[in-house]
């Protein structure tokens, strides 16, 4: 039997390490045929304006042949036409975040005809994207959202330019990045983010795009666009860290994103083509649960701002210097919050725990994730009362308690160990506190949750 | 006074997860007009049900939450002295950060 095991294993193993080889085959071969794709546009490009010198000089609108025929749709609509494909060609877009807004924003920014269209992310694509996050494909699980959201983009329009940008974007490196620029459309997750984006967009002069989305709601509006109001006229305070949810905690439909990124596409798209009201001094909220689009209006540029306000002189060097971690309290990269609030003696790690759930501890386990986590995934035995109610439900502790020991040791007066669990480790921490505040000294808390469980105990636990 | 409330971006988890209240709302006495700082003292109390601070800061929202009265920001209607009127619709909504 272990032998059969130990064979799988290998198995296993050795079928991970081909894929590992195919993929990084795989992805050399794209890297070839795109420097020889651009290599053959090139040479067409050269061939074209040396045989027909008659057609690339006869039109003034400057659109090739084979741009009429591929944005013919958009050049039959009169209130875009030829000036504003002209006009989009010529113009330059910047999203930053290639995630759940960035990856419709970015499909339609690249077929309609962006002349020169970039994309910034620090990050890799994994399984739990995939939902949202529609233009990274399976294949590309493991690797740089930037040069997956680059190959997509190319694999729709070959004829403009991509521009990859495989880094976080810092105060150190914002100014050079979003100059080179007409138009940003902000696609992160953070809250520092969208104050340092907003910022770097008023030192700089471009428009931004701003879009957002959580759960079943999502929240849009263009910034800093023909003397209309920056992120911080109407944010001058950042919020309080606890009002910061992240769809990796709260979750997201992943539709919603995919709205308010099509959205800001085309927002972007009027402003780059000079077509339309861009959404400026009013923002549109979208509730998906009510099917409801409300469009408000918003203050205009504030005097006061310390940003764009008529006293400010928020420079370059200023801008680079400011610390937004700090002044939003939250990190620019979203990984997940590590508190540790306990002293040792309140803790224990999982591995642990399973020991003396092994050598038959008489213990209580409760979990404190909501509900509807609960029924995602949860260990066996355990209790599930959520971090919210605990403190009115103490009584189901104290009986589960008394339950296990009188189970344990028929009669004989001993304690049961309490121990508690939640998704990462924070929770679960803020829970013990209250237990041992209330009398519950005995209350443990495992380190990393069920992550960590799932990582060092049992890795058939899913994780989500 | 009738008036219709709405919560949203997170905050209607403030109220029972209920994002619709019509409620009726009366003045402190007769003579005076219900202003927003009024309401926000009555929401506090009547529909608030956990962690008030997510909501408040001081007599006013916290930051990151906007208030429109009427589809229109509460800044263009004199903030926490913008007076309501029968039927008006009063929005609070948390700025989202998500992507």
């Amino acid at each position: 039997m272990e032998n059969k095991m130990e064979s799988k294993g290998g198995e296993a193993a050795r079928i991970l390490s081909e894929i590992e080889t195919l993929k990084a085959t795989r992805s050399d071969l794209d890297n070839r045929i795109s420097a020889l794709e651009a290599q053959l546009r090139h040479l067409n490009f050269e061939k074209n304006n040396v045989s027909c010198p008659s057609i690339s000089t006869g039109f003034v609108h400057g659109l090739s042949p084979d741009m009429i025929y591929r944005y013919s749709r958009q050049l039959l609509l009169p209130s875009f036409g030829v000036q504003g494909q002209s006009n989009l060609l010529k113009s330059s877009i910047l999203v930053v975040g290639a995630g759940g807004l960035g990856s419709p924003a970015l499909l339609y920014l690249a077929a309609c005809g962006v002349g020169q269209l970039g994309v910034v992310d620090h990050d890799v694509v994994e399984l739990n994207n995939m939902h949202r996050q529609v233009i990274h494909t399976e294949a590309y699980i493991g690797q740089p959202k930037v040069k997956s959201a680059a190959a997509a983009c190319r694999s729709i329009n070959s004829t403009i330019q991509i521009v990859e940008h495989q880094e976080a974007l810092r105060t150190s490196n914002a100014l050079e990045i979003l100059s080179q620029y007409d138009i940003i459309v902000d696609a992160t997750d953070n809250a520092p983010s969208r104050y340092m984006i907003s910022d770097c967009c008023v030192v700089l002069g471009k428009p931004l795009v701003s879009g957002a989305a959580l759960g079943l709601e999502g929240q849009l509006t263009v910034y800093n666009h023909n003397r209309g109001p920056c992120y911080r006229c109407l944010f001058p305070t950042p919020p309080p860290t606890t009002a910061c949810q992240r769809c990796a905690d709260s979750g997201v439909l992943g539709v919603v994103p995919g709205i308010i990124g099509c959205l800001q596409a085309l927002e972007a798209i009027k402003i780059a083509s000079a077509v339309g009201e861009p959404l400026s001094e009013r923002m549109l909220l979208f509730d998906a649960l009510s099917a409801r689009i409300r469009i408000v209006k918003i203050r205009g540029r504030s005097l006061q701002c310390e940003v764009c306000g008529e006293n400010s002189a928020f420079t370059q060097q200023q801008f680079k210097d400011f610390d937004y971690e700090k002044f939003t309290q939250s990190p620019l990269s979203v990984a997940p919050l590590m508190l540790n609030l306990l002293p040792e003696d309140h803790r224990i790690h999982s591995r642990e725990l399973k020991e003396r759930i092994v050598k038959g501890e008489a213990h209580v386990l409760v979990d404190v994730r909501p509900a509807h986590q609960f029924k995602i995934v949860s260990l066996p035995n355990a209790m599930n009362i959520p971090l919210s109610s605990l403190e009115s439900r103490l009584a189901e502790i104290s009986s589960a308690l008394k339950e296990e020991e009188k189970r344990k040791h028929s009669g004989f007066e001993s304690s049961a160990s309490l121990y508690v669990i939640c998704r990462r480790g924070n929770d679960s921490q803020m829970a013990v506190q209250l237990l041992h505040k209330v009398g519950f000294t005995s209350a443990r808390d495992i380190i990393g949750g069920l992550e960590a469980w799932a990582r060092d105990v049992d890795p058939n636990i899913p994780t989500y | 006074m009738q008036l219709t409330l709405e919560f949203g971006g997170g905050l209607e988890l403030l109220c029972d997860s209920v994002k619709i209240h019509n409620v009726d709302v009366s003045p402190n006495n007769e003579v005076d007009k219900l202003t927003m700082k009024d309401l926000l003292v009555w929401v506090r109390a009547n529909l608030i049900k956990e962690r008030p601070e997510m909501f408040m800061k001081d007599d006013s929202v916290r930051p990151g939450v906007l208030v429109l009265v009427n589809d229109c920001d509460w800044e263009l209607s004199g903030q926490l002295d913008t007076p309501l009127e029968e039927k008006d619709v009063v929005v609070f909504i948390s700025t989202l950060h998500g992507g």
